[in-house]
């Protein structure tokens, strides 16, 4: 039964999401012809992308989650009796210097991620096209990027061991935890982007097709520069709301 | 097989995979969403044993506080709150979220808009699997030192938040928090899951506006879960640090403790509600929209009627949907907030009454003037909607700030919710049950044994929920263990017997329907394709459908999902995939 799936027939699915479009469609421009590697690429990544896009609006939640805790905490006062005020035991965490170089390190990541993505792809294209791996020594640009974001996530490390170093824990006030809660969920959510950009590396050592390499590059590279985003957003709440 | 069909096979599948042969690929890490679907449906099974078990010592206990039970012997207060933390908890986590949601949606959806599978059945299986293991380190927090939490499904701080808090606060809240903490991680992926394969994988000519209205609630409840269960998880972490790291997230200052000064402080325990609640009050819909779907299938099929108000329908569910991320403060009508927030929450939670009584009233619509079907899932549909009306009939009072501070922790409370979310949404996973069983086992259940099950626990539902509201307006409290001493609940106590003697009854009748479930599986009557005439697409393959669904062919659809009695038709009924402007010969 998979077998016959393979082979696809003149008619296909239009691009668009979903099947509400009229039945007797016009067949897609795609790569190849049929069933020669992969011919349902197109609407794989699109799949992938749409997948990715969904996923992405649940971490927005968790992280929206965690700001809102944030604000939350720190407007809440307590009453001392003895002054007759409110106090509050939020003491703004002093962010560590490494951390702006951690966010040129993961902007430039992008541009390099982005770089992976397009070449990729465009090998995926000229495989499929013409049966030919179309850039034999490719520059790494996916090795590099990789290489960055491992960077990237020792960059919270050195800052933890800093604020370490001046007595600041995670539970040694509400700012100082929310420092680390941020920090830490982001470096995780970004480690799993480090991962697939590793699978993606040895796609060819598992044999898998370029064209679920191409997918993989490019899906990953959507999560990368969102994970870009999400950074410079934790970044600029812990440097303007502390 | 026709051209479009053979073409919309060849890239409907591109997804698809082998069909597998070894017994741990086929029944057990399945990637196939019809096994994943039992596999959820069993889980909540299992679950909703424990959880009945759980309720029916709470009953024991209410009753004959000093009751010696076999194995468990005499119950202590703070036992019984172990018992009612984890019955909610397994209801509403692992009945009412899984059953409906990744045990009919995970079945169904697929098939009825003519998909071979979801858009990423490993992911699939991973959610099933993080799912089974939250289940067993829930199960487990029975067994560590201290036993179970004792904090409610709520988890409410600071009780939840310090270790030292009671009996079950040590690592059976750990574990608590961290079962609840992978639940969320699998709903998310399963939520992921059905809203991609409902957008990217509908079959052609499958517009929106012709999927089945299970569909639709299924859609919006992924929706519902994707937006909600991040914040959980998000607060989870909180409490988990809070409880061993020693932040102060949700501990407040000047806490004492068995007469010791905690060392948290300055955090905030309306913060944890707060996130709970946006989390906590999409999860009441995410329980009950699967049933509405289901009940709006089940009243257009055995009314022989197209579905009243289709478009109205759609709208009201996703009306509900939004209405439902707006409303969480009402479960906190009591904690000093502003009074314009309170007017702000009762006003949109009163609004929730406008698509509610759309969607009640397209059902009634619906049933007027058909040629109506009394079969055992019909019964159980007509069954969700009295019970959705009934136990809706209360949301109006508990909306109102002022009333409720009279109401709020009393089991008129208890009577609201376990009518409209708890009993309703089981009366859509048992409709579901009787009518999707010839499709997913080949076989039918027993229409008799069906009924008696129907009777009881419809008669039993009443009996035991209705008089609670009488408990709660003469104030009743709930979560308490023992209030046989106290003089003015002295009146109310034969009221509370006659509850619990009536909820033994309805507990034994559930094993009517276990019993019929189980012998139906190897007795029961053979099952056509089509048992009940129905026009959605599941109905037009095998009973169970292949490992693809559709045997390499995938169909087109060329009608709605509700064309029952249509003018000049040969039967009373128009499958999806007949031909454009078909007569509906069968």
């Amino acid at each position: 039964m998979a077998t016959a799936f393979r082979n696809t027939s003149v008619l296909d699915r239009d691009p668009k999401l979903g099947g509400g479009g009229p039945i007797d469609i016009t067949p897609p421009k795609r790569w190849g012809g049929d069933g020669d590697g992969n011919p349902q690429y197109r609407d794989r990544r699109r799949r992938y992308r749409l997948g990715m896009m969904i996923g992405m609006a649940a971490i927005i939640m968790f992280f929206v989650s965690l700001t809102s805790a944030y604000i939350v905490r720190q407007g809440i006062g307590n009453w001392d009796s003895r002054t007759g005020q409110y106090v509050t035991d939020w003491v703004p965490t002093k962010v560590p210097g490494i951390l702006w170089v951690n966010t040129l390190l993961l902007l430039f990541s992008s541009v390099t991620m982005e770089m992976a993505r397009r070449r990729t792809v465009e090998r995926a294209l000229t495989a499929q096209q013409f049966g030919i791996d179309g850039e034999q020594r490719p520059f790494p640009w996916l090795g590099i990027t990789t290489v960055l974001g491992i960077g990237f996530i020792a960059g919270p490390a050195l800052a933890w061991k800093e604020l370490a170093s001046q007595g600041v824990f995670i539970s040694t006030n509400p700012s100082s935890s929310f420092f680390y809660v941020l920090t830490v969920s982001h470096g995780l959510h970004l480690l799993g982007g480090v991962l697939a950009l590793l699978y993606a590396s040895v796609t060819t050592v598992l044999a898998r097709p370029l064209d679920t390499k191409a997918i993989v590059v490019d899906v990953t590279a959507l999560y990368w520069h969102f994970m870009d985003g999400l950074w410079i957003y934790i970044f600029a709440l812990l440097l303007i709301a502390k | 097989m026709d051209a479009p069909s053979q073409a919309a096979a060849g890239a409907h599948a591109a997804h698809a995979h082998a069909a597998p042969t070894g017994f741990i690929r086929k029944y057990v890490f399945s990637l196939d969403h019809k096994v994943i679907g039992i596999q959820y449906y069993f889980l909540a099974l299992l679950s909703v044993l424990v959880g009945m078990g759980l309720s029916l010592l709470m009953r024991i206990h209410l009753v004959w506080p000093q009751a010696n039970i076999p194995w468990l012997g005499h119950i202590a207060p703070e036992t019984y709150l172990t018992l009612l933390t984890m019955h909610g908890t397994f209801m509403v986590f692992f009945v009412l979220t899984l059953a409906p949601q990744g045990g009919f949606g995970n079945y169904f959806l697929p098939i009825q808009i003519g998909a071979a599978d979801m858009a990423f059945p490993v992911l699939n299986m991973l959610s099933f699997w993080t799912t089974f293991v939250a289940f067993c380190v829930m199960l487990a927090a029975f067994f560590v030192e201290g036993g179970a939490p004792l904090h409610g499904w709520t988890g409410y701080a600071p009780l939840s938040a310090l270790q030292s808090s009671g009996p079950g606060e040590g690592l059976g809240a750990d574990l608590w928090i961290i079962s609840i903490a992978l639940f969320c991680a699998a709903s998310l992926m399963g939520a992921l899951n059905f809203i991609t394969t409902t957008l990217d994988l509908r079959a052609k000519g499958m517009t929106l506006m012709r999927m089945p209205l299970t569909v639709w609630t299924w859609f919006v409840t992924a929706m519902l879960g994707l937006l909600a269960f991040g914040v959980l998880l998000a607060a989870g972490i909180l409490l988990l640090l809070d409880r061993n790291v020693g932040t102060s997230f949700f501990v407040p200052s000047g806490l004492v403790l068995s007469g010791n000064l905690v060392k948290h402080k300055g955090g905030s325990p309306l913060l944890w509600q707060h996130l709970f609640w946006f989390f906590g009050h999409p999860e009441v819909y995410i329980a009950i929209l699967p049933g509405m779907g289901v009940a709006s299938q089940l009243l257009s099929t055995f009314s022989r009627k197209p579905i009243f108000g289709y478009r109205a329908m759609v709208y009201a569910v996703l009306a509900i949907g939004i209405l439902g991320f707006l409303v969480w403060g009402h479960h906190m009508f009591i904690s000093g907030m502003s009074p314009y927030s309170g007017f702000a929450f009762s006003i949109l939670t009163m609004a929730i009454g406008v698509p509610s009584a759309i969607k009640t009233f397209n059902w009634l619509g619906t049933m007027w003037g058909g040629r109506i079907r009394f079969t055992t899932p019909m019964l159980f549909a007509i069954g969700f909607v009295s019970l959705f009306v009934s136990g809706g009939l209360s949301g109006p009072f508990l909306a109102q700030p002022q009333l409720d501070i009279q109401l709020h922790d009393t089991y008129f409370v208890v009577a609201h919710f376990h009518l409209i979310m708890g009993v309703a949404a089981i009366f859509g996973i048992f409709a579901a049950t009787y009518y999707w069983f010839p499709k997913m086992f080949g076989r039918m259940m027993n229409e008799t044994l069906g009924k008696a099950h129907f009777f009881f626990s419809f008669v039993g539902t009443y009996a035991i929920f209705m008089p609670m509201h009488y408990l709660g307006m003469a104030g009743h409290p709930r979560r308490y263990s023992q209030l046989t001493e106290l003089g003015y609940l002295h009146n109310l106590m034969p009221l509370q017997k006659f509850i619990s003697i009536v909820a033994f009854i309805t507990i034994a009748a559930q094993f009517i329907f276990l019993f019929n479930l189980l012998w139906s599986l190897f007795k029961g009557k053979k099952a056509g394709m089509n048992p009940w005439q129905a026009t959605t697409l599941e109905w037009t393959v095998p009973s169970p459908p292949p490992h693809d669904n559709f045997g390499g062919v995938v169909p087109v659809v060329n009608h709605g999902p509700y064309e029952y009695g249509v003018p000049g038709a040969a039967s009373d009924f128009v499958m999806q995939t007949d031909p454009a402007g078909a007569a509906g010969a069968h």
